[in-house]
């Protein structure tokens, strides 16, 4: 078949796909951890209620609010859909000139990242600039680290281009156990956690406001605004996790389009993420969220596995 | 007569006319001329540069009355490049103080000064012998000096900045012709040609190239000669502001290209090695200084600093891996270095005129005390919004595309064929790629702040409660830096094929213009087209805006005071994050490198001391480079000057007697 159209098929059913999983994985997440902590929990449906929720609900926008409250929300939709799209998650087929290139794959997340540190000082409150504030800290100490795995990543590959470098990692599995493999995604991991605002960075589940980064900047949002936010960061998680976990156990993933491929890489991806987010959920219940001004060291240690395993590449291999 | 001559010609000319009319008009006129005179000149300079870019030559002979080789202005292909670049800023700038200029920044000598830097500028790049340069340069410096005196007698920092600025870039120009005066003994000749024949591994070589990257790199604003940036820039009128940074440094640039490139190709490794490093330290430590900053001025023109810095860690990395026989790396590197010169022209003037557009409005450059201009002033904000993200490096804005580049041809340039070129490359090349994401991440917090503070949510002042749109003609030029922004952002390919060509005859194997603008490193396997990315991003946004419209037409919005408040009802404008607070986290992170001072009162109520009236907090972030490097140098120029002063106390009895000592002295020399 043409790669063009499958290109564009793959694509569609990634966004299709991930829009109807991000939602369930929080719900798996926030379920796997009621449990642990020995309560029944609200179902793994319930993200998909809150969603229906909001989506019929009046929007209330305060009155100095710009139309950076009612763009940004959909910035960030349109970014983590994006980013559906360009990460190799069911198949790597790219598009023709879009190739998956992981540099430009990270300024896609990078403009939702701006989009909602924007939503949150358009409110004009103080919780939402203080959200604001430590969210932008975190993502610019972060990319240092981001920008470092993607490098050590693309070593052995030789390009940039992520669906190369899954099919690398697909066809010479012996590169994912390598040290420097490892090393890189250990290092790119605790990236994705804080970019996510997962613990040990951001509490997702706070209802303290003092603590908060991602829920401050979301609280002057409401009806659609907030329904935007929320599927935004949800899908974000899961298309990282979905990377993640495509670095970690490529196979599965659809080379060669085929119906029969198709199938088995749609079941393989969401089975990957569903039990990366279980596995997500039992790690966090041993962690505590660390002092915000603590956060950078966990930064700086995760820049210097990157680091390592960049210069690991070039002086050992 | 060739175009480029009768193009450099008609500058000269018009640039004439222009000093001419700024001494004969009234003042009510000056303004409206002086734009029109400064808009033709820069056109002109466009369609000269442009002409040079594409490959036309011939060039503007002018006979001098020394006993030397006449002067000869005429631009190659690079020359031409960054006669476009100052030119693009040029038109920008002289549409925008048609409107902008008023009271002092009017004032006759500030419009004779004008042409004269528009001119000055231009020349340097055109200039092919070291006696043009150096002369072109001096012109250059001399209008730019005088513009930014404009305000003195009003404002006393504006003298104190004027200073500064006089004193380091005579030190720029005093190291510039000491490399060409060293380059000119070694070759025996002072046009570029002559200075070709140098060996770059010589001792001659060397210490010129250490000569002029002093004085270009001061020119630039790098570490450490950055020192009068954050004065400067802030003091001078805004579009005199934008002019410099968008312009001027680029010529700063520009010479330690014409040193790098042109003249001592192929140098020793440490050279590429020096230069990425003073660019690298440039770039973290100016974006750290400008995330900190919360006077937009200010943050501004230290930002300028770190993408020079950026400009420079990619000259530098283009010379390293061309050392390393790693080409195709080299050049993709040297591109990028080229569009981010040109991306930061675009943005940064863009920056600045917006900054003079609040200004203009509201009177404030504090951060601290703006707020919900994006309703008040729609044209402005737009513009300084797709500024903004520019300078964050956001896609689809030029210096995206720049940084991206630059990033391919790093992360390439470790390895030829499978092998790694050296160990010194496989340090840098990390080591750059996380200097350029660690300024990436805080550009784009910076950016964040200066847009987001001052025109998104409350006005955090009366002035800024006031504030109206600006004239047409400054919303004008705003609006033509932001297209220009997004019109170098989408189109890359045909972009960076063309300035492939100032360095490489053949630039096909290491850049190419693919798809709809796209780019491609042929060289690498790197392929980028935004226009593609852009819709593919309608595509995916499709099903969110018919949800909105169904749900917008079931769901109208409601707009309310303030929904939440944070819990209180009566939240107040002055509760807002400032620019102050929002970048205190950062402050306490990086506090080793910025050494902020602060100083809290606590006043307490008369009848208890357990109830506060009054809370004052005041911080500020200096210049540690100032504080540690310069201060001491000047308190010792001051020491000796209070001790010559004893010596020299204004007796005529004393000067007599040392006339007299003096004369002994000679006498007895001679007689020995």
């Amino acid at each position: 078949m043409n790669a063009t159209l499958s290109a564009i098929i793959i694509a569609l059913v990634q966004v299709v796909l991930f829009v109807f999983l991000a939602p369930l994985l929080m719900g798996v997440i926030r379920q796997v951890r009621a449990r642990i902590e020995g309560r029944v929990g609200v179902g793994i449906w319930q993200p998909w209620r809150d969603v229906r929720k909001l989506l019929a609900k009046n929007p209330v926008r305060a009155e100095d609010s710009s139309w950076m409250l009612r763009a940004g929300p959909v910035a960030l939709m349109v970014s983590s859909l994006l980013l559906c799209v360009l990460l190799p998650l069911v198949g790597t087929i790219p598009f023709p000139h879009i190739p998956s290139d992981l540099f430009v794959i990270v300024s896609v997340m990078l403009i939702g990242v701006v989009a909602l540190a924007l939503v949150g000082l358009d409110g004009g409150t103080a919780f939402g600039g203080m959200g604001s504030s430590r969210h932008m800290t975190v993502a610019a100490l972060v990319e240092p680290t981001l920008l470092l795995a993607v490098y050590a990543l693309s070593i052995p590959a030789g390009t940039s281009a992520i669906s190369v470098i899954v099919e690398t990692r697909l066809f010479s599995p012996e590169v994912i156990i390598s040290p420097v493999s490892v090393l890189a995604l250990v290092a790119l991991s605790i990236a994705i956690m804080a970019e996510t605002g997962r613990l040990p960075v951001d509490n997702p589940g706070t209802h303290l406001e003092l603590t908060m980064l991602h829920e401050a900047m979301t609280l002057e949002a409401s009806g659609r605004d907030l329904a935007w936010l929320e599927v935004g960061s949800w899908l974000k998680l899961a298309a990282l996790l979905g990377l993640v976990s495509n670095l970690v156990a490529p196979w599965g993933v659809v080379t060669d389009f085929t119906l029969l491929g198709l199938a088995i890489g749609v079941v393989a991806i969401a089975v990957k993420v569903l039990v990366l987010g279980v596995l997500l959920s039992a790690g966090e219940i041993f962690l505590a969220k660390v002092r915000l001004f603590q956060v950078p060291e966990l930064l700086a240690g995760s820049f210097a596995l990157a680091f390592l395993a960049v210069t690991a590449s070039y002086l050992v291999a | 007569m060739t175009g480029i001559a009768a193009g450099l010609l008609l500058q000269l000319g018009l640039g004439a006319l222009a000093v001419l009319s700024a001494l004969a008009l009234a003042p009510a006129l000056r303004s409206l001329v002086g734009g029109i005179f400064g808009t033709l000149i820069a056109v002109t300079g466009f369609l000269t540069g442009l002409a040079a870019l594409l490959g036309a030559t011939g060039g503007l002979v002018i006979p001098i009355a020394l006993p030397m080789d006449p002067l000869l202005l005429a631009p190659d292909r690079l020359g031409g490049l960054f006669m476009l670049i100052v030119s693009g800023v040029g038109i920008l700038v002289s549409l925008y103080s048609m409107s902008s200029t008023r009271g002092p920044d009017a004032s006759r000598t500030a419009w004779v000064a004008m042409p004269v830097f528009l001119v000055g500028m231009q020349l340097v790049p055109a200039a092919t012998d070291s006696v043009s340069f150096l002369l072109a340069w001096e012109i250059m410096t001399l209008g730019s000096t005088v513009l930014l005196f404009a305000d003195h007698a009003r404002r006393s920092t504006v003298a104190s900045a004027g200073i500064w600025y006089s004193a380091m870039s005579q030190l720029s120009f005093f190291f510039i012709l000491a490399g060409f005066a060293v380059l000119a003994t070694a070759s025996g000749g002072t046009s570029f040609t002559d200075l070709q024949a140098i060996e770059p591994g010589s001792g001659a070589a060397n210490v010129a190239f250490v000569l002029f990257v002093l004085g270009f790199g001061g020119k630039a604003e790098l570490v450490p000669l950055h020192v009068w940036v954050p004065r400067v820039l802030p003091e001078a009128p805004s579009h005199v502001s934008a002019a410099m940074s968008g312009a001027m440094v680029k010529i700063g640039v520009y010479g330690a290209l014409l040193v790098c490139v042109r003249l001592m190709p192929d140098g020793p490794a440490w050279w590429g090695i020096a230069i990425m490093l003073v660019g690298g330290a440039s770039a973290l430590y100016g974006i750290l200084q400008a995330s900190v900053s919360s006077d937009l001025k200010v943050l501004l023109a230290y930002s300028t600093t770190e993408n020079m810095g950026l400009v420079f860690l990619g000259l530098g990395a283009s010379m390293l891996l061309r050392g390393y026989d790693a080409t195709a790396a080299a050049d993709a590197a040297l591109v990028a270095a080229l569009l981010l010169a040109i991306s930061h022209a675009a943005f940064k003037s863009t920056l600045f005129l917006g900054a003079g557009a609040i200004i203009h409005a509201t009177g404030e450059r504090n951060l601290d005390r703006l707020g919900g201009l994006g309703a008040r002033m729609p044209v402005t904000a737009a513009a300084f919004g797709i500024a903004s993200l520019g300078a964050a490096a956001i896609p689809i804005t030029s210096g995206f595309v720049a940084e991206w580049m630059l990033l391919q041809s790093l992360i390439h340039g470790g390895r030829l064929d499978g092998a790694v070129v050296s160990i010194s490359a496989s340090v840098a090349m990390p080591l750059a790629v996380a200097v350029i994401a660690l300024t990436a991440g805080l550009a784009l917090l910076t950016f964040v702040k200066a847009y987001g503070i001052a025109f998104l949510a409350r006005p955090r002042s009366a002035p800024a409660a006031d504030a109206r749109e600006v004239p047409p003609l400054m919303q004008l030029a705003l609006v033509l830096g932001a297209l220009s922004i997004l019109a170098l952002g989408l189109l890359p390919g045909p972009i960076a094929a063309v300035v492939a060509t100032t360095f490489s005859t053949d630039p096909t194997g290491a850049v190419q213009a693919v798809g709809l603008g796209g780019v491609s490193l042929p060289g690498i396997g790197a392929t980028l087209d935004p226009v593609m990315l852009v819709i593919l991003s309608a595509l995916v946004a499709i099903p969110v805006f018919v949800s909105i419209i169904v749900s917008a037409h079931r769901h109208p919005a409601r707009t309310i005071d303030l929904p939440w408040g944070g819990g209180g009802s009566r939240a107040r404008p002055r509760m807002q994050y400032t620019a102050t607070s929002y970048a205190e986290p950062l402050v306490r992170v990086f506090d080793d490198v910025l050494k902020p001072t602060r100083d809290v009162q606590v006043t307490h109520v008369a009848e208890s001391r357990y109830l506060v009236e009054r809370v004052r907090v005041e911080q500020r972030v200096s210049d540690v480079i100032e504080t540690r490097l310069y201060r001491p140098v000047l308190n010792l120029f001051q020491r000796y000057g209070i001790v010559v002063r004893h010596i020299a106390n204004g007796s005529i009895h004393r000067y007599l007697s040392y006339s007299f000592v003096a004369l002994l002295i000679v006498l007895i020399v001679v007689s020995l």
